[in-house]
C-alpha cells in the first residue's frame, strides 16, 4: 500500500530524508583527549583544546575514523582513502573555538545503502548519501538563572557521525523503520550506543510533499527530533501543514522547523533568508585524513555480523522470518538467543527466549542487559526437555521457580523431585487409579464420549504432579480404555 | 666585556669557560631592560625575579654537570606565545590580561634545554602588521636611526618588532619571534640582525596564538646566522599535539653555518626586480651575489612567474584563516568581556569584540569574512588557494636549476613611526619579498649585508627547499661573513 496524505485535491506523496547525528563511541573526543562519557558533572571533561582556548590545535583521534570507516563499511558505503576537514564558522556561545571542524566537500564515506523491513513484510532499500565526521557543540543551559545562560562544554568536542539519506522515504513507517536499523547496525557495529533519550542519536527530517509523478517540491528540515516515534509523528505534522500550505494556493518555503512533541506540529525556526553563512573552508590545522586500503581491509573483516546477514543464518537455522527479525533486533538479544541455542535444537530454543523469556522480561520490567534467568541456564533447561528429564509443561513450572531463585534449573528438578516418570508400572497404576475413580466418565468415554480422552491424560498428569511422561500417559491411557 | 655584549654563541661558550655565570647576565640584560625599554617599548613584560630565579637555577645545573644546549641563556619570547603563569597579550586589548596555564611547545622545549626568559616582547596585534605600530601596547621603536634625521622615530618593522628591536639593542640575546607573511625577516632586517622563518612544520604551532594557521611558523632572531642555528635547533622538532608538524629529525644547523657554498647554485629570480625598489637596495643584493660567487657558488637566473600574484594571495588567505581562528575571542571564557545591563549574546559579542580589537585586526576580519562568504567564496578563496599552488610550483620548478634563492629581504630600510600609516596597501607592499616563502611554506633566512645612505642596516634573504634550513645557514652565513657586518644601533644596551 503507497502512503499518501488525502487533501481536497487529491492525494499526496510524501518525500523524506533524515540526517542522523551520531555520537561516536570513544573514549575520547574527536580531536582532544578529553572524556566523553554521558552525565558527568558539568565542565568536568573540557580540555583547553574543547573551550578554544588560544593557541591550542586539533588532533584527530584515530579510534573515531576507524569507528566512522566500520560505519561506513557496515553501511555497505563507499570509503572515501582521502578525505579533509572544513571549518563551519558561526557563532553561539556553547561553540567555543567559533567554528564546528566537520567535512563539508571531503567526508570520509560516500554512497551506501541500508535495506529496511516493512510491517507486510516488504522490504526497501534507502539510499546513504555520505557519512562525514565533525565535533560536537557544547550544551547552553537556559534555565538555570533568571537572567543568565550557563554553557556546559562537555559535549564539545565530542564525535559525531553525520549520516545523510538519499530522500528515499515515501511514509512515516519507512522512516521510522530507516532509523530503527540504522540504530541497529550501528548498535552491532557499537559505533554508537543508539540512546536517543540521552542525546546520542539525533535526527534532522527533511520533508516534502509532492503529486504522483512529480519532481520534488520544496523542503523543509525539522531539527533535533529525538526518538522514532517523534520522526514518524514529524513527518505526518510536517506533510499534512505542507498540503494545507500548497491547497491554500500557498507556497512552502525552504525553512528550519522544530517538532514541538507537546502538541504534535511543527514551528519554524528560522527561515532560509535568517540562515547563516557558514564560510566554510579547509580546517588549516588538520592535513588531509588519508587512510590505507590495507587499514581499511582490515577493519572490514574484523566487522562483527550485521543484523541482515544474521537474520538470514537464523532463518537457515529454521527459525520462522518473524522469530529471526525479533531476535535480532538486539544485539544482546541475539547473543543471548545463540547461547541458548549452542548445539541444541535452534527452534526450541527460538520458542523460549521470544516465548517465556520474554513474557517475564516485560512482566519483570527487565531487560535482556539484566537477565531474569541466564542464557546458560535456559539452555540447560532446554537439554533437560531434550533428554525426557522433564516435559515441556513442567518444563514451564521449572523456568518460573528458576526466575524465582535464580538456582540452575538441574538443582530446581533435584530439590523439587520434578524428574519425569516414564516407568510404565508406575504410570499403569496411576491411569487406573484414575479411570477407577471416574467409573462414570469411562462409560461415557466408551458409548462415544470421545473427547473425555484428554480428560483422563489431565487428570493422570495431576495426580503424577506434572511428572509423568506425556507421549507414555497418553499411550497407557489408551491402552487401558482399550 | 658587558654580559649584553655577548653573542649567543659567546655567551655559551664563556659560560661553558666558567667566565661568566647565567646570573651576571641576566643582571646584565635586567640592567639593560629597564635603563632602555621605556624609550624601545620592546618588553611588554618583564619577569625579572623569575629570570633570576632561572638563571640561578641554570648554574646549578651547569655546576653539577647538566647543562642543556641553551643553558642559561637570556631570551625574550615573543608575546604570541603561551606561558605557563605568565600574561600572554598577543599585542591586543582582548586577551584581557591572560595567563596561560599551558606552555608553549617552542618555549617548553628551550626551556627543556636550560634557557632564561627574560619577559615577554612586543608585536603587532594577533601578528597582523610590518611596523609594530598596531599593538595594544603601543608602538616599538628602532633602536636604529637615520644619520642625517636621529630625531624621527623609526618602526622596527613587524610583526615581530619587540624580538627584533630587543636583540638589536641587545636588551636579550636572542628572541623567539613568529612569521606569517615576513614577521621574522621584515623586522629583523630593519632591525640589523639576523632571523629565520624555518619551512612550515619544522617548529610546532601548539601554544602559539593562531594568526594564519596554514602560514604561521615560529622562529629564531639573534645577532648572528650562527645564534639563529644554535636556538633554531632548540625550538624546531616533531610535536603530536600539532597535527601540522613534520616527524623529522633535527640536523644540526649550527654545523651548516661552517659549510661552504663552493659549487652551490644561487637563484636568482627575475621577478624580485620590482620597479621602485631603492638603487642601494638591487645594488647590495648584486654585491651579495658576488660575495657568493667570490666563495664558490654559482649565481643563476630563475623565474618564479606567479610571484606578482602572492601578495594578493597572501591578503586573502592570511585574513580568511584570522577570520575564523579570531572568533574564539568572545568574550565567553576567558579574556575582556563587555557588557551592558541587559545586553544579550550578540550585544555581549559586539561589544567585546569592539573593544577588544585594534582597527588593523577588525580590517582583517572583515576582510577574511568577506572573501569567505557565500558568493565571494570562488572569486577570492578558491582562486587563491590556486594561485598559492602555482606558487608553489613555481619553486619546485626552480629545484631543478638553484639550490637555494638569494633576493632582498625588504623593498626598503625601515620607515618613520608615522609614514605608511593611513595605507594599508601600501604597508602590505612591505612583505613583497618574503610572503612568497610562507604561501610555498618554504625556509626563509634575513642577514644584515649592509647600510642605506641614511645608515640605515639592510638585509638580504635566502629561500630554501622545504626542509633545508641547512643551505639557507650555510649561504647566510657566507653572507654574513663576506659582509662583516659590524654596525651598531644607537640604542643599545652598551652604548653611552
Amino acid at each position: 500500500m503507497t502512503y499518501t496524505i488525502e487533501g481536497t485535491t487529491g492525494p499526496w506523496e510524501v518525500v523524506i530524508g533524515l540526517e542522523v547525528h551520531a555520537q561516536v563511541v570513544s573514549q575520547s573526543k574527536l580531536f582532544s583527549g578529553a572524556a566523553t562519557a554521558f552525565g558527568a558533572e558539568p565542565n568536568s571533561q573540557v580540555s583547553f583544546i574543547d573551550a578554544g582556548f588560544p593557541g591550542m590545535l586539533p588532533v584527530i583521534n584515530g579510534e573515531c575514523v576507524a569507528q566512522a570507516v566500520r560505519t561506513g563499511l557496515g553501511l555497505n558505503a563507499k570509503i572515501n582513502l582521502w578525505s579533509r576537514f572544513d571549518r563551519k564558522n558561526y557563532f553561539y556561545a556553547d561553540l567555543p573555538q567559533g567554528y564546528q571542524i566537520s567535512q563539508y566537500a571531503h567526508p570520509i564515506v560516500g554512497e551506501g545503502a541500508v535495506e529496511i523491513t516493512l510491517s507486510d513484510g516488504t522490504t526497501k532499500t534507502i539510499g546513504i548519501t555520505r557519512l562525514h565526521l565533525e565535533q560536537d557543540a557544547g550544551k547552553s543551559l537556559h534555565d538555570q538563572h533568571p537572567t543568565k545562560s550557563f554553557i556546559d562544554l562537555n559535549r564539545s568536542g565530542v564525535a559525531l557521525m553525520e549520516i545523510v539519506s538519499e530522500p528515499d522515504m515515501r511514509s512515516p513507517e519507512e522512516a521510522g523503520a530507516y532509523l530503527t536499523k540504522l540504530r541497529q547496525i550501528l548498535r552491532y557495529l557499537g559505533t554508537c550506543d543508539g540512546n536517543m533519550d540521552e542525546g546520542s542519536m539525533r535526527a534532522d527530517v527533511n520533508v516534502s510533499v509532492r503529486k504522483t509523478g512529480e519532481g520534488f517540491r520544496t523542503r523543509c528540515e525539522v531539527k533535533n527530533v529525538n526518538s522514532v516515534k517523534f520522526v514518524m509523528q514529524a513527518v505526518e505534522a510536517e506533510a499534512r501543514r505542507q498540503v494545507e500550505v500548497w491547497e491554500a494556493g500557498d507556497t512552502v518555503h525552504q525553512e528550519t522547523r522544530l517538532f514541538d512533541t507537546a502538541r504534535g506540529i511543527t514551528r519554524s525556526m528560522r527561515s532560509k533568508e535568517d540562515a547563516h553563512d557558514y564560510r566554510y573552508f579547509p580546517e588549516p590545522d588538520l592535513p588531509p585524513l588519508v587512510l590505507e586500503q590495507d587499514w581499511v581491509a582490515r577493519l572490514k573483516a574484523s566487522l562483527p555480523e550485521l543484523p541482515d546477514v544474521r537474520r538470514a543464518r537464523y532463518v537457515a537455522m529454521g527459525l520462522t522470518p518473524y522469530d529471526a527479525h525479533v531476535l535480532t533486533l538486539e544485539k544482546e538479544t541475539a547473543a543471548f538467543f545463540e547461547t541458548v541455542a549452542r548445539g541444541r535444537d535452534a527452534k526450541l530454543a527460538a520458542n523460549w527466549v521470544t516465548g517465556d523469556f520474554f513474557a517475564a522480561l516485560n512482566r519483570l520490567k527487565r531487560d535482556i542487559a539484566d537477565p531474569p534467568v541466564t542464557a546458560e541456564n535456559l539452555g540447560a533447561l532446554l537439554d533437560l526437555i531434550a533428554d525426557k528429564t522433564i516435559s515441556g509443561s513442567l518444563a514451564k513450572q521449572v523456568f518460573e521457580a528458576m526466575i524465582e531463585t535464580g538456582k540452575a534449573p538441574g538443582t530446581i528438578v533435584e530439590e523439587r523431585g520434578l524428574r519425569q516418570v516414564t516407568d510404565t508400572g508406575a504410570i499403569e497404576a496411576a491411569v487406573a487409579d484414575v479411570l477407577a475413580k471416574n467409573a462414570d466418565k469411562v462409560a461415557e468415554y466408551r458409548s462415544g464420549k470421545d473427547k473425555l480422552f484428554g480428560f483422563f491424560v489431565g487428570q493422570t498428569m495431576k495426580a503424577m504432579a506434572g511428572k509423568g511422561n506425556p507421549a507414555l500417559v497418553n499411550e497407557v491411557v489408551k491402552k487401558l480404555l482399550g | 666585556m658587558r654580559g649584553t655584549d655577548h653573542t649567543l654563541k659567546g655567551a655559551l661558550d664563556a659560560l661553558a669557560a666558567g667566565e661568566t655565570t647565567s646570573v651576571a647576565l641576566t643582571e646584565a640584560h635586567l640592567e639593560a631592560i629597564a635603563r632602555l625599554n621605556p624609550r624601545l617599548n620592546a618588553f611588554i613584560t618583564v619577569t625579572g625575579e623569575q629570570a633570576l630565579q632561572a638563571a640561578r637555577a641554570s648554574d646549578a645545573r651547569r655546576a653539577a654537570g647538566q647543562a642543556g644546549p641553551l643553558e642559561g641563556v637570556p631570551l625574550a619570547i615573543k608575546d604570541l606565545f603561551c606561558t605557563a603563569g605568565v600574561q600572554t597579550t598577543a599585542g591586543s586589548r582582548i586577551l584581557g590580561g591572560y595567563v596561560p596555564p599551558y606552555e608553549s611547545t617552542v618555549t617548553a622545549n628551550l626551556l627543556r634545554d636550560g634557557a632564561v626568559f627574560l619577559g615577554k616582547v612586543n608585536l603587532d596585534e594577533f601578528a597582523m602588521g610590518s611596523s609594530n605600530t598596531t599593538s595594544a601596547s603601543g608602538p616599538v621603536e628602532n633602536p636604529w636611526s637615520r644619520a642625517n634625521d636621529p630625531d624621527t622615530r623609526l618602526v622596527p618593522g613587524g610583526s615581530s618588532g619587540g624580538s627584533a628591536a630587543a636583540v638589536a639593542a641587545r636588551l636579550a640575546l636572542g628572541a623567539t619571534a613568529t612569521d606569517t607573511g615576513g614577521s621574522i625577516r621584515q623586522p629583523a632586517a630593519f632591525c640589523g640582525i639576523a632571523g629565520i622563518k624555518p619551512t612550515y612544520g619544522r617548529c610546532s604551532r601548539f601554544g602559539i596564538v593562531a594568526f594564519a594557521s596554514s602560514l604561521d611558523q615560529a622562529g629564531p632572531v639573534a645577532r648572528t646566522v650562527e645564534d639563529c642555528a644554535i636556538l633554531l635547533k632548540s625550538m624546531a622538532g616533531f610535536d603530536a599535539k600539532d597535527a601540522t608538524s613534520a616527524d623529522l629529525p633535527v640536523p644540526d644547523f649550527a654545523a651548516a653555518t661552517r659549510r661552504s657554498v663552493k659549487g652551490l647554485r644561487i637563484g636568482v629570480p627575475r621577478e624580485y626586480r620590482l620597479d621602485g625598489t631603492p638603487p642601494e637596495i638591487e645594488a647590495l643584493w648584486q654585491q651579495g651575489l658576488a660575495w657568493l660567487r667570490d666563495q664558490g657558488a654559482e649565481t643563476v637566473e630563475i623565474s618564479l612567474p606567479h610571484t606578482e600574484y602572492a601578495l594578493p594571495t597572501y591578503y586573502i588567505v592570511a585574513p580568511a584563516e584570522a577570520s575564523s581562528n579570531l572568533a574564539r575571542y568572545d568574550g565567553v571564557r576567558f579574556g575582556l568581556r563587555e557588557t551592558a545591563p541587559g545586553s544579550d549574546l550578540r550585544d555581549l559579542y559586539e561589544r567585546t569584540r569592539a573593544a577588544g580589537f585594534g582597527a588593523e585586526v577588525r580590517r582583517r576580519i572583515m576582510i577574511g569574512t568577506y572573501v569567505l562568504s557565500a558568493g565571494y567564496y570562488d572569486a577570492y578563496y578558491l582562486k587563491a588557494q590556486k594561485v598559492r599552488a602555482l606558487i608553489r610550483r613555481d619553486f619546485e620548478q626552480a629545484w631543478a636549476r638553484c639550490d637555494a634563492i638569494v633576493t632582498p629581504a625588504t623593498p626598503s630600510a625601515a620607515f618613520g613611526m608615522d609614514e605608511k600609516q593611513d595605507d594599508p596597501v601600501k604597508m602590505y607592499l612591505n612583505d613583497v619579498f618574503t610572503v612568497t616563502a610562507n604561501l610555498a611554506g618554504l625556509p626563509g633566512l634575513a642577514v644584515p649585508a649592509g647600510l642605506d645612505a641614511q645608515g640605515l642596516p639592510l638585509g638580504l634573504q635566502v629561500i630554501g627547499k622545504a626542509f633545508d634550513e641547512e643551505t639557507c645557514f650555510a649561504v647566510g652565513a657566507a653572507i654574513e661573513r663576506a659582509a662583516n657586518f659590524t654596525a651598531l644601533p644607537g640604542l643599545r644596551a652598551d652604548a653611552a
